[in-house]
Formats: C-alpha cells, structure tokens, sequence
C-alpha cells in the first residue's frame, strides 16, 4: 500500500503549482484553470485522508466539491464573459477601470 | 454513524427551505409575468419576495426553542443559528426594498434577482446552521456564487462586470484554500462534524501535525469572505461596481453568515487549539481595523468609503472572536444585526444621492445638503453617528459589548487598540455630517432627489431600528443569551 504521505506531498505539490499559477498568470481562463487544479488536489487529499481513517467522509466532501467545482465554471465563465464584451481580451491587466 | 437510526429533523431546515420555495416561486412569477407581457404581474416580484423574507421571519420565530439538530448532526437549529438567520433576513427585505425601483433601472432581468437573493440568503443561513466542514463549505459556495452573478448584475455596465469578475476570480482562489483547510483539520482529526473534531482534537493520541496548516488555511478562507487584511483587496473594487442595493446586501449579510460559521468552527471545533488561533486573529483584527480606517480616510467616492469602512467594522467583529468567550460571541451577533440596519441604511440614502445611469456618488454630492434636503441630511447623519459609534444610536452598544468582551477575556491591549480606531473612524464619519452641514451647496451638490415609497420605508426601519437599537439593546441581547449559551455547550 503507498504511505498515505506520498499522497499528500503530490498533492500539496499540485495545490502549490495551482496557487502560483493563479498569482503569476495573465490569462483569466488559464487562471481559472489553475483554480480548478488547486480543488482537485484537494480531492485528492482528501481521498487519501479517507482511506486512512478508513470513513467515508473525505469521499462525501470530494462529491461536493465536484459539484461545486461545476457550479463555479457555469457561473465563472458567464461571468468571463459579460467581462470580454467590454475589454475584448481575457488578459487581467484588462480588468483595470478601478484601482486596485 | 453508520449504524444510528435515521434522524431526519427536517424542521431544523425549514427556514432556508422557506426562503428556497419562495425563490422558486419568484422565479414562477417572472417566467408567467415574461410571457404575457403584463407589467403588474412581473412588478410583482420584489414584493412575493419581501412575502417570503416575512414568512420566513415568522418561521424563525415559530421555532425557537429547544435546539434540533438533522442530518446527523451536520446541521442544527439554535438560537445562535435563528439570530444569524434573523440578521440574513433583515438585510435581505431591507435590501429587497431599496432595490424594488433600483434594479428595473440598470437591470431588466428582475425576476431573477430577487430569486437570487432568497438563494443567497438560504446558504447564509446554512452557515449559521452548519455544524460539519461540508455543509460550512457548500453553504459557503451557495451564497458565494450567486454573490458573484449579482455583483455583475448590471452586464452593460464595465464597472459592473469587472466587480463581478475580480469577486469570482478571487473568490474562487480563496475558496480552494478553505477547502483545504477543511481537507486537513479532517486528515487531522478524521472527523468533518465539529463535535467530533473538538473531541479528537482534545484526544492525547491523536497527531496534530496537520491541523495547524488547515487552522492556518481556513483563516485565510473565511478572513477572505469577511475581508479581513491582508484578503481584504476585493472589497473596495467589488462594493463599489456592484449596485448599490447588492452592495449593501453583501456588506451586512455576507459578514453575518461568514462570522457565523467561523465562530462556529473556531469555538466549537477547534478550542482546545486557541491558543494558536487567538493571537493570530487578534493581530489580523488589529491589521484589519487599523489599515481599513487609513484607507477610508482619504476615499472620495462613497461607495469605496463605506467598502472600507466596512472592512474595519471586520475587525471590530474580530475583536469578538478573539477575545474567545460566550460574551464575545453575544457582542458580535449584536454587532452583526447594527450593523446590518446602519449600514444598509446609510447604502440606501447613497442610492438617492447617484444620478441618473450611474452607481457611485461622490462625496461631494454631500456639500450643503442639510441646507437643500435637511431630512436626508440628518437621516445620512444618523447612520454616519450611528457608524462612527456614537452613543445613543445602535453602533455605540455594538461596539461597547464588542470592546467589554475583550477586556473580560483578558485582551486589554486589544480593546485599547480598536478604541483608538474608531477614534480615526470617528475622523471620517463626522467629515461626512460636517460637509453637509457646514459647506455650502455648489454646482456639485444633489438638488433633486428621486425618491420612492419602498426605499422610504426601508430607510424609516433601518433609521428605526438604528436607534431603537442603541437606547434598548436589551430588545436583542436576552432574545439571544440562552441561545448563544446552548450553541456553545456543543463543545
């Protein structure tokens, strides 16, 4: 059986690759994508702490998340765009008629 | 778990189910109104909604009493969660109210907004109720998903969208590292219920390793949803594109339901760790109201002034939670329900002062008001007063319980610290009352002022309500005393 840690290493690797693609990328849909990264690897995590504690909770939560992951992208990419009808890119440097 | 006999309390569900069945039926009436064209049937909608908020008020009355949990525990019905459920509601009918000739203005869609908002505001009910980490985290997403579709409600509108989208990007950004907190506390302790993660969290034998990182990441979730600083960036750009009326639904509610299931989860699931945890929320609460105050102090647009004036009151709230007692628990939820009627209120007069197509006032509008609308100054002045905490006006009480909570709990030093800010937030608060009162009107100032029956009557009971408040905060506070004892006696 793997160690669970292995598990949790992979996934905290990808939760990071997530993260800092999230900070360092312009591209809204790429960020977006990056989001959905982070929420797997924590399916991930979460899948792994399950069968340690050998419950079925961690597997319940992954479901969730799923769906809400879903939910995100219907209403993320809605959103999207609305947001490209004025700037006419997917570029965040593009999200700039209010400061920051 | 597995072998335990069914227990389906379905009532403990009813208020959010309430407000859910009137969704559905909002969105029945615009499909019926949309197809026949009759204009006083699809009018009708904010008022089916204004119903449902009522109905379920009176359902959340109906029910107090004895706590009931369902689902296994992984919901329940208290006092704490009916008080939280009953700030949702007042936010949302006074919002509904001040949108009723709002939103036909800058949106034609006005079925579906309503229905949003009771959606919205059945999740934050949820996060009142929740006791297990899914039900907090799907809760959380429920409200936070419509949030986003209503900050860009307005989709001709730039400003509107671009609120919408840095909301959602930074939203959904935040909500990954809530849910792994949640995944960690659970890798932790094996348990998502709270009961059960307090009791393993107490257990000798269990290895701690990983809570702290999920204590750590749940801060940032939750401190992104009630903007403390440093996740704090969203708010000024969010509450000033979004239109007025969400924005003041989102400033009063979302705290209510945030602060509700962080208090929670902090108090129930995790005591035995505050030792790590009640440092660092105090020291967000001080980096909270002290950065929120400077920034307020030099915003132009009122909108962004009461965004940030908004992210300080975070703080002050903080301040409840840090202190870690039943007391600092009661304060807050007396915060959270003056703060929904004050700021509400003073949104809803900043929707009188915007002119035609837009949604932002300048603070200069302000100048000389009270010599050409002395009712609508002094009304902006009471809510200013009443912000700024200013006895006898509901803000003044908040803030009193919320400071006496962390003296009591030992946190001189922080109570110290928040008396000082608003001292600053005094600053800027009174300016506003002193631009009205004591410059004189120009070209800039408001010399007309559109008003209608429903925004008045939503800012009379918010204006009502503010002052009530602070000469009988006792009106609140025994309705909610046993309450707040019996959430906690969960632990």
């Amino acid at each position: 059986m793997v160690p669970t840690n292995y598990y949790l290493i992979l996934s905290a690797m990808i939760f990071t690759i997530g993260a800092v693609g999230v900070l360092s990328r312009r591209n809204a849909l790429i960020i977006f994508m990056c989001v959905e990264m982070m929420l797997n690897s924590v399916n991930l995590t979460l899948i792994a702490f399950s069968r340690q504690w050998d419950n079925l909770n961690g597997q319940a939560f992954v479901f969730i998340v799923m769906a809400v992951a879903a939910a995100e992208v219907a209403v993320g990419l809605a959103i999207l765009i609305a947001h490209t009808h004025h700037s006419k890119s997917t570029n965040i440097d593009d999200v700039n008629v209010m400061k920051w | 778990m597995n072998n335990a006999s069914l227990e389906l309390n379905i009532v403990a569900l009813a208020p959010a189910a309430s407000m859910v069945i009137f969704a559905l039926l909002v969105m029945a009436v615009d499909v019926f109104a949309r197809g026949t064209r009759t204009q006083p049937v699809r009018a009708a909608t904010p008022w089916v909604a204004l119903l449902g908020v009522l109905v379920t008020a009176g359902v959340c009355v109906w029910l107090l009493g004895q706590p009931v949990t369902t689902f296994q525990g992984m919901a329940i019905l208290d006092r704490y969660s009916l008080g939280i459920a009953f700030v949702v509601l007042v936010a949302a009918g006074l919002s509904i109210l001040v949108s009723a000739r709002y939103i036909p203005r800058v949106n034609a869609q006005v079925g579906e907004y309503y229905a949003l908002i009771l959606l919205i505001s059945a999740g934050m009910m949820m996060m009142g109720a929740a006791t297990d980490l899914i039900v907090v985290f799907l809760a959380l997403e429920t409200f936070s998903l419509g949030l986003y579709i209503l900050a860009g409600l307005r989709r001709s509108d730039a400003m509107s969208s671009e609120a919408a989208m840095k909301y959602f990007l930074l939203g959904a950004f935040a909500s990954g590292f809530f849910v792994y907190g949640a995944a960690l506390v659970y890798g932790a302790t094996g348990a998502t219920q709270f009961e059960q993660i307090a009791a393993m969290a107490t257990n000798p034998a269990t290895d701690l390793t990983f809570i702290y990182p999920g204590i750590a990441l749940l801060i940032v979730g939750f401190g992104f949803k009630v903007s403390l600083v440093p996740f704090h960036m969203w708010t000024p750009d969010v509450y000033q594109g979004a239109p007025t009326p969400v924005t003041a639904f989102m400033s009063a509610a979302t705290k209510a339901a945030a602060f509700a299931a962080f208090y929670r989860v902090f108090l129930v699931a995790l005591p035995s760790q505050q030792a790590v945890w009640g440092p660092a929320l105090a020291t967000l609460a001080v980096l909270t109201m002290t950065l929120g105050n400077l920034a307020a102090l030099r915003q132009s647009s009122l909108k962004r002034l009461l965004a940030y004036s908004s992210i300080s009151h975070a703080g002050y709230i903080l301040v409840g939670l840090a202190a870690g007692s039943i007391a600092g628990v009661e304060a807050s939820l007396f915060y959270l329900l003056s703060y929904a009627f004050m700021n509400i209120g003073a949104f809803a007069v900043v929707t009188l002062l915007e002119k035609q197509g837009e949604m932002d006032a300048d603070g200069a509008r302000l100048r000389g008001l009270g010599q050409r609308k002395p009712l609508l100054a002094a009304v902006m002045a009471i809510f200013m007063f009443s912000l700024a905490g200013v006895p006898p006006f509901a803000g003044f009480f908040a803030k009193f319980f919320v400071f006496a909570a962390a003296v009591q709990g030992g946190m001189s030093w922080l109570a110290a610290i928040a008396m000082l800010n608003s001292a600053i937030g005094a600053y800027y608060y009174l300016r506003v009352t002193v631009v009205m009162y004591f410059n004189a009107p120009d070209a800039e100032t408001v010399s007309e002022v559109k008003s209608n029956w429903p925004l008045n009557v939503g800012i009379g009971v918010a204006l009502a309500f503010t002052i009530l408040l602070g000469v009988f905060p006792s009106l609140w506070t025994t309705l909610m005393e046993s309450g707040v004892v019996t959430a906690l006696a969960l632990r």
